[in-house]
C-alpha cells in the first residue's frame, strides 16, 4: 500500500514536470466564480482590513489619549493590508504539496 | 408580512423572536437557537441513521454520508497535507453546520441563522483562535516570524509588521463578512422579488400577467441561492483548511 502511494507521487511529479496536468494549478484553490463573485470576494477583504486597521486605531488612540494620529497612521495600513489581501486573493497557491518558499 | 402598507419590508425576516412560549422567553431562546438545534439535529441524524446499514453497497442515506464526508476529507488532505488528518473533525463539523444552516434558511417559514454577523463572526472567532493557537503550539515564538518575510530588507520592517499584523486579524472579518452578506443579500432579494409579485398581483386585470414576471427572477433566485449557500460553506471550509496550512507550515 505504501508502496503504492509512493508511485502515485512519483507519477504525479514527473506529470507536474512534463506539464501534463493542467488542473494542478488549479486544484484545492478557491472556486474560480463569476466575475461579480471575484470583485465581490475582493471588496470583502479590502472592507475587512480597513475595519481592523481603524478599529485598530481607535482603540489604540483611545488608550494612549492620541487621538487622531494613530487612526490615521492605522488607517493607511489598513488600507494597505487591503491591497495585499487582494493581492494574495489573486496569486495562485496550490495545495499542501507545494515546495517553492 | 412582507407587504405592509404597500412598501417593501425586506429586513424584518432576519429579527429574533422568542420561541417555545414562556420558557423561551426568559432564557432568550430564539428562533435562530431553533434552527441551529434543528441543523445540529440533521446532521446527525444524517450520519447516524445513514451509516446505520454499513453496507458495501451503499443505499441513498449512506452515500449521501460517505460523499459529504470524502469531500470534506479531501478538501483539508489536500489543503493541510497528512498532518490535517487531524483537524478534519473540526473543518467537518464547521461545514456540515454552514451548509445546513444555508440551505435550512432556504425552505419556507424557515430562518437562516448563517444571516446573522454575530453567528458567523463568533464561527470565525472559533478559527482564527484555533490556527493562533496551532501556529503557536508547533512554532512557538518561531511563529512571529510570519509576520515578516525572510529577504526583505530590515528598514522597511515598521511598514511591513503593521500591514502583516491588520492582515492577519483581517481574516476572521472577512470570513464572517462574506458569509454573512452573502446570505443577507440573497434573502434580501427573494423577499424584495416575492414583494413584486404580491403588489404587481394586485393591479386589476393585467395583474397576473405582469405578476408572472418577478416570480419568474425568483424561481431562478432560489435556484442560484442553493448554489450559493453550497459555495460559501465550501468556501468557509477551504479557507479554514488554508489558514491552518498557514499555520501548520509557516508560509
Amino acid at each position: 500500500m505504501a508502496e503504492d502511494n509512493g508511485f502515485e507521487k512519483r507519477l504525479k511529479q514527473a506529470r507536474a514536470r512534463q506539464g501534463l496536468d493542467p488542473a494542478q494549478k488549479t486544484r484545492g484553490g478557491l472556486p474560480s466564480g463569476s466575475t461579480w463573485g471575484v470583485g465581490f470576494r475582493a471588496g470583502v477583504e479590502v472592507v475587512s482590513a480597513l475595519i481592523v486597521g481603524v478599529a485598530l486605531g481607535v482603540i489604540l488612540d483611545r488608550w494612549l489619549g492620541t487621538w487622531p494620529w494613530l487612526f490615521l497612521v492605522f488607517f493607511v495600513v489598513g488600507s494597505v493590508a487591503g491591497v495585499l489581501n487582494v493581492y494574495r486573493l489573486f496569486t495562485p497557491r496550490s495545495g499542501a504539496d507545494r515546495t517553492r518558499r | 408580512m412582507a407587504v405592509e402598507g404597500k412598501t417593501i419590508d425586506a429586513l424584518s425576516q432576519f429579527e429574533l423572536t422568542p420561541v417555545l412560549g414562556a420558557v423561551g422567553r426568559s432564557i432568550g431562546f430564539s428562533q435562530s437557537n431553533m434552527h441551529m438545534l434543528v441543523a445540529g439535529l440533521l446532521i446527525v441524524a444524517l450520519l447516524m441513521v445513514g451509516m446505520r446499514a454499513r453496507a458495501v453497497v451503499p443505499g441513498r442515506l449512506q452515500a449521501s454520508a460517505e460523499t459529504i464526508y470524502e469531500f470534506v476529507q479531501n478538501l483539508v488532505v489536500g489543503q493541510v497535507g497528512e498532518e490535517g488528518k487531524r483537524f478534519f473533525p473540526f473543518v467537518f463539523t464547521l461545514f456540515m453546520f454552514v451548509l445546513f444552516g444555508n440551505m435550512l434558511g432556504l425552505l419556507p417559514y424557515a430562518f437562516t441563522y448563517t444571516s446573522h454577523i454575530a453567528v458567523t463572526f463568533g464561527l470565525a472567532f472559533i478559527v482564527f483562535v484555533l490556527i493562533t493557537v496551532v501556529a503557536l503550539a508547533r512554532h512557538g515564538m518561531h511563529f512571529f516570524s510570519y509576520f515578516f518575510p525572510q529577504g526583505a530588507p530590515l528598514w522597511l520592517a515598521p511598514i511591513i509588521i503593521p500591514v502583516e499584523v491588520v492582515s492577519y486579524l483581517s481574516r476572521p472579518v472577512s470570513l464572517s463578512i462574506r458569509l454573512f452578506a452573502n446570505m443577507v443579500a440573497g434573502h434580501v432579494m427573494l423577499k424584495v422579488f416575492a414583494t413584486f409579485v404580491v403588489l404587481l398581483g394586485g393591479l386589476g386585470v393585467i395583474g397576473p400577467f405582469v405578476a408572472a414576471l418577478p416570480l419568474a427572477v425568483n424561481i431562478a433566485l432560489v435556484g442560484f441561492e442553493v448554489l450559493v449557500a453550497f459555495l460559501q460553506a465550501y468556501v468557509f471550509a477551504i479557507l479554514t483548511s488554508i489558514y491552518l496550512h498557514d499555520a501548520v507550515h509557516l508560509h
